[in-house]
């Protein structure tokens, strides 16, 4: 056995994990960007991403996915989609008002660039959910670990 | 009555989730609870936002959906946010649960009132 | 709508097992139920983005709880009720049912046939307003972003209060304080 089968589950869970999980993330940034289009949008897909993030740290044990998405960097993810939600409002101002679609005749409606500033505004929404959720995940898994050595 | 049968199912449910609140000692099983009680408030608006025969509120390119037909979306945009936002609560508390069970030891609401001091 | 009723049934004898079954894991299994349930009648009800939302969530949360319950000795044990709490809850459960059939039968319209005074507007202007053909999107993000604004500022508030609630280096910060100052 190599030093990666260690940690995690069994090599079957692994190498399942390792066919499905790219299948996964990519759904949701499907999911994010058709939001304006098709059911979805920033809420079920940034929930989707955290999912696929999750499912590598239960697969393969938490030190895989501190490598790909590190608790720390949660934290400047999560920041970084609220300050673009509110960056986004802030901008409408100079248009006409908090929230104002500025950029809202810019395609047909059902195209994929269209609808203004509501695919960012998904992203953005997507960004924070997504990455507050796996916080939330890896601080509550984290504080385990520090039990069980304590005992 | 029948016209409001679903809306009294949805209230008994409710107050499932409401008993478990009142009557429980298990600090999991209150947590258990309130994600019912939430679920069921979910339940409601969703259900007063439907229209018989009505269709998804969703414009297709290839068809043509008269904005008449639709289901009320209002209540939809707002159960979308209730529903993240209960499972950030849900972590809230299971974060709690987890640092009473760290301090007392057990998660009986009873003997931690007891063991305080 | 036979279906609603049998998937309602289900959501309650889920939420009722859920609450009376001693082993934790089952309780929380049993949760899962409800929330399944519960996103397949979104589905019937004309609500296709409520019902993602709600299937991604639920698997979201049971896993959380998973994670509370699993790994503790007591997941089989300390599932007593207290009498008072009980009692008062019965007390609760039947007053409510008795106001919500007041209600129900004089306010509210009945089901399946929603007042529309205002919301109408959303769907005959979403797509000359906003160019989404999604309306759900567009209420969300364009007529009623302030609502998701507020949304954002209550899920930076949880993740922080989690955050702050499960910390473990304040406190090992300040034990080497006062072994520095010993």
């Amino acid at each position: 056995m190599s030093k990666e089968h260690e940690h995690g589950m069994t090599v079957i869970v692994k190498t399942v994990t390792r066919l499905t999980v790219g299948l996964i993330f990519l759904y949701g940034i499907y999911i994010i960007l058709h939001g304006h289009l098709t059911p979805g949008g920033g809420f079920a897909g940034g929930v989707i991403i955290a999912l696929s993030f999750m499912n590598l740290d239960l697969a393969f044990g938490g030190s895989v996915s501190a490598k790909v998405f590190s608790k720390g960097s949660t934290g400047v993810v999560e920041a970084l989609g609220a300050v673009m939600f509110l960056a986004l409002a802030l901008i409408g101002l100079r248009y006409g008002g908090f929230f104002d679609n500025f950029l809202h005749p810019d395609g047909d409606p059902g195209q994929l660039v269209s609808a203004g500033i509501i695919p960012l505004e998904n992203i953005a929404i997507s960004l924070k959910v997504g990455a507050g959720l796996f916080g939330i995940f890896l601080t509550l898994i984290v504080l385990q670990k520090f039990e069980s050595e304590k005992k | 009555m029948n016209a409001y049968m679903p809306y009294v199912l949805c209230t008994v449910l409710f107050c499932i989730g409401i008993y478990a609140i009142l009557s429980k000692k298990n600090i999991i099983k209150i947590i258990l609870g309130v994600v019912i009680a939430e679920y069921a408030v979910n339940l409601f608006l969703v259900l007063v936002a439907y229209k018989a025969g009505g269709r998804a509120a969703i414009f297709s390119e290839t068809e043509v959906i008269y904005p008449e037909s639709m289901v009320d979306p209002l209540p939809h945009a707002l159960v979308l946010t209730s529903i993240v936002i209960g499972l950030a609560t849900t972590a809230f508390l299971i974060a709690l649960a987890i640092r009473l069970y760290g301090k007392y030891g057990t998660f009986d609401v009873t003997r931690m009132r007891e063991l305080r001091g | 709508m036979i279906e609603l009723y049998v998937l309602l049934g289900l959501m309650i004898a889920g939420a009722i097992i859920a609450i009376e079954v001693k082993n934790l894991l089952s309780a929380v299994v049993a949760v899962g139920i409800v929330g399944l349930g519960l996103s397949v009648i979104f589905l019937l009800l004309k609500a296709p983005d409520v019902a993602i939302t709600q299937i991604v969530v639920e698997i979201a949360a049971v896993i959380l709880l998973i994670r509370a319950t699993l790994h503790r000795e007591i997941a089989l044990k300390s599932c007593g009720s207290r009498p008072f709490g009980a009692l008062m809850g019965i007390i609760f459960l039947g007053l409510a049912v008795i106001a919500a059939f007041a209600t129900f039968s004089s306010g509210l319209s009945p089901f399946g046939e929603p007042l529309m005074t205002v919301s109408s507007f959303y769907p005959m202007n979403a797509i000359s307003g906003t160019g989404a053909t999604n309306v759900v999107t567009s209420v969300i993000l364009d007529y009623r972003a302030y609502d998701t604004l507020g949304e954002a500022t209550v899920l930076f508030t949880a993740v922080i209060g989690v955050l702050t609630v499960m910390r473990s280096v304040g406190k090992k910060k300040e034990e080497d304080l006062q072994e520095n100052n010993e």
